[in-house]
């Protein structure tokens, strides 16, 4: 295996208390990337943000009757490409259906998606067999 | 939610404890703020130096305590943010909502 490689791959239950786990893996993977010459810090954030963002974004969108319901959210670097696949297994919804906050009246909910778009440079959301898949991708320069 | 509460200065200062305000403990933060507010707090600054990251959620609960201030006709301004979290609320344009100070004494000599 090539040594530029990053994978992980993590299954939590349906609760809030794991994002602080999943949102410090994305922390320590910024750290750890070598070629990357942007602003760490920054990066390091943006990654704990948007993994917290798409794992409560599968957590609210989860089948609830399922008390043993998962999320899974695998993470994959390879060159310059940094890949988050976030999967629940709820009944998915339409993300170009799901409008753009209006920041000169800001509301309190919302802003997760957004976040994620502005601070990603990818982001779709489709329907896998039994399971949906929230795909995020950056590239990292 | 961890947090201490102090009145200094006629105002209620809710010095957060936490490193993280996300969507587990955001809710707790929107009802302590509005607990205040109905027990009659008209003034109150949310002290984030400890707070090192802060998502979406957070910012809601920071947002409806604004909102639940101004509409008793209060103030609710924010304190020591650290850069990171200064730079989400740029990214969300809330830091035109809020007002933003340095620190506990900018706030006080701001009032005189």
């Amino acid at each position: 295996m090539c040594d530029s490689i990053i994978q992980v791959e993590v299954i939590i239950p349906t609760q809030t208390k794991y994002l602080d786990l999943i949102g410090s893996i994305g922390e320590h993977i910024a750290k750890k990337l070598d070629e990357f010459s942007g602003d760490r810090e920054a990066l390091a954030y943006h990654l704990n943000l948007v993994l917290t963002e798409a794992t409560v974004n599968a957590i609210k969108h989860a089948n609830h009757n399922n008390p043993k319901d998962t999320v899974k959210i695998a993470i994959y670097i390879q060159e310059n490409e940094l890949n988050i696949k976030v999967h629940d297994h709820g009944q998915g919804f339409d993300l170009e259906s799901v409008p753009l906050p209006d920041l000169d009246h800001p509301k309190e909910g919302g802003m997760g998606l957004f976040l994620i778009r502005t601070l990603m440079d990818s982001v779709t959301y489709t329907r896998h067999g039994d399971c949906n898949i929230l795909e995020i991708i950056k590239y990292l320069h | 939610m961890i947090f201490d509460l102090e009145k200094i200065k006629g105002y209620s200062v809710l010095f957060i404890r936490e490193e993280r305000i996300d969507a587990h403990n955001s809710n707790d933060l929107k009802e302590t703020i509005l607990h205040l507010i109905e027990q009659g707090e008209s003034h109150i600054i949310i002290q984030l130096e400890q707070v090192r990251f802060i998502d979406s959620s957070g910012l809601g609960a920071l947002l409806s305590g604004y909102k639940n201030a101004a509409a008793k006709s209060g103030k609710l301004v924010i304190t020591n943010m650290q850069r990171q979290v200064l730079s989400m609320f740029e990214l969300t344009r809330l830091n035109r909502v809020f007002e933003i100070y340095v620190d506990l004494t900018e706030v006080f000599d701001d009032e005189t």
